[in-house]
């Protein structure tokens, strides 16, 4: 199948470099301590985040630094066919492993001993990237929470489609089956912390798609920022200073 | 979830910082360079498609089997691959028996992407009916002892069982041609798979200071890194899989150096697996030839 015409265009109409429109929302849910809703193009995910709080099982407690907890899912209705996932599926766990170590590298969890610090993510449509997706939106629900951060993590993903390198990948060119590269990178320190690539692609290509996605990180970067300088300055009006 | 910090807590502080300190001058605990596998050796066993792998004091079996199923209705004419974990209680202190924990949904998951969606089996070749029936291709992966970095002794214990199963021979037969039989091995000699390329895993791990990298982390060694990266690519040095699950995080120049490393490993421990696998066939044809004791007396 084509996936970059001969115009240059993808099939919703992208380049190749384009990344989908994203946009983010601070304080979804208003129980939680901190959450957001992060949408890139199709893909929207909710992030939740409670904490830092005692911790619940004793046992898991550590005296040096705080504990922090995951939980992927995707809502049945994310995806086209509406299927009932048995929870904690292989998938879903490693992706909660994975974003849990990315978000553990810049929490500084050495200032909260004793406590943890739980982060849920859901998935509310699928569109490909929920992976990167579903890691910015925990960032900007840790920061909306306070907690204190290294940096902000930011996540994107590349392919590589038709002898061209693609920015971001939707669901119909994630599921032809050329390989996806998902970066995680802390934009201020550039440096990579999450790193994930599947099928096959020689090396010398690969750092051109992994470079692609880390400038595809930092925009994320960019624009996360922008959302929470935002609310930065609503809040500071709202106290009327 | 209980388990990732388990065998922190076995060490003692003092044992920590004289790992991290002997390496800050470029010593190991076990006297290998930093960029040095520990000895492997590959074992088949007396089945078809059985092999243990130790790599170092870490010792890993694999077994394959293969099933006749229905395929999936989206891939009529594909064979299925599908890999289980099993850490047995035996190997590590912190392994709990029961449903497998993340540590071994995270290994199970670096395998099967590295060999299946690199396409490594040709899984076209495992369907005997069009929608109807198809090869399950099963590989069993149990960990013996852990000691230090599972990943690549796993995924060459997947490796080298794959490279010597053989399945049984099937044809169509019956008045409408979709009678399958399935010949025993006595009667039509079993076919191997159709393996395309052997992809390798070779993991890196990192520590708090920058510059440190190691490659084939121990035990001891994994407890006190802070960070880990397992790179997948075969002999041509085409990269199948990389999984880098967060923590530390590194330069992409280091990235891309660990990548080049990678290759040179890969390509070393491919042949070793080829090696290996050859003897294995080798003495499995001299066991086949019936010899008569008398042809030989004079």
């Amino acid at each position: 199948m084509e996936y970059v015409s001969p115009e240059g265009l993808r099939s919703d109409g992208r380049r190749p470099m384009e990344m989908r429109q994203i946009r983010a929302e601070i304080g979804a849910v208003s129980k939680a301590d901190g959450s957001a809703i992060f949408e890139m193009g199709n893909t929207k995910v909710i992030a939740a985040v409670y904490g830092p709080r005692e911790v619940q099982n004793r046992s898991q407690q550590m005296s040096d630094k705080a504990l922090v907890r995951c939980e992927y899912s995707m809502a049945n209705f994310s995806t086209g066919d509406r299927m009932r996932k048995p929870k904690g599926d292989r998938r879903s766990t490693e992706i909660s492993l994975v974003i849990r170590q990315t978000m553990e590298e810049c929490i500084l969890t050495h200032l909260m001993p004793r406590s943890q610090i739980d982060i849920y993510v859901q998935v509310l449509q699928a569109d490909g990237g929920t992976r990167s997706a579903c890691i910015n939106a925990a960032t900007l629900a840790l920061a909306d929470a306070g907690i204190p951060m290294l940096d902000l993590v930011t996540s994107c993903s590349a392919g590589y489609l038709n002898s061209t390198p693609l920015l971001d990948l939707n669901y119909v060119e994630d599921s032809a089956g050329g390989p996806d590269v998902t970066v995680g990178i802390l934009p201020k320190l550039d440096k990579v912390t999450l790193l994930q690539m599947d099928s096959k692609l020689p090396i010398d290509i690969l750092e051109n798609v992994m470079q692609l996605a880390t400038e595809g990180c930092k925009a994320i970067a960019n624009y996360i920022r922008e959302i929470l300088l935002e609310n930065t300055k609503q809040l500071e009006y709202r106290r009327g200073s | 979830m209980e388990q990732r910090y388990a065998n922190c807590w076995r060490l003692t502080v003092n044992e920590k910082k004289f790992i991290e300190s002997s390496l800050l001058s470029e010593l190991r605990v076990d006297g290998r360079g930093s960029l040095e596998y520990r000895k492997l050796s590959i074992k088949f066993g007396k089945d078809n498609g059985s092999a243990e792998v130790q790599l170092g004091e870490t010792r890993v079996m694999s077994f394959v089997s293969a099933e006749l199923v229905q395929p999936y209705k989206d891939r009529p004419n594909e064979g299925t691959l599908s890999i289980f974990t099993e850490f047995s209680p035996m190997a590590d202190p912190s392994f709990e028996p029961g449903r497998p924990g993340e540590s071994a949904v995270e290994l199970g998951r670096i395998i099967d992407r590295g060999l299946r969606e690199s396409r490594a089996i040709d899984t076209e070749s495992l369907c005997v009916l069009s929608a109807k029936l198809v090869w399950a291709i099963r590989i069993d992966i149990h960990i013996l002892d852990n000691a230090g970095n599972l990943v690549d002794a796993a995924n060459i214990a997947a490796l080298a069982s794959l490279s010597t199963f053989r399945r049984s021979e099937c044809s169509l037969g019956g008045e409408d041609g979709q009678q399958v039989v399935v010949h025993p091995p006595e009667v039509r000699e079993p076919l191997p798979l159709i393996i395309h390329h052997l992809p390798v895993a070779v993991t890196f791990g990192f520590f708090s200071n920058e510059n440190l990298v190691v490659l084939d982390p121990t035990y001891h060694e994994e407890a006190v890194m802070t960070g880990s990266m397992t790179v997948t690519l075969n002999a041509n040095g085409d990269v199948c899989a990389i999984q880098k699950p967060g923590r530390q995080g590194i330069f992409q120049r280091v990235i891309m150096h660990c990548l080049k490393l990678a290759h040179v490993k890969a390509a070393d421990i491919t042949t070793k697996i080829i090696d290996a696998v050859e003897k294995h066939n080798i003495q499995r044809e001299v066991q086949k030839v019936k010899r008569h004791s008398n042809c030989f007396t004079d």
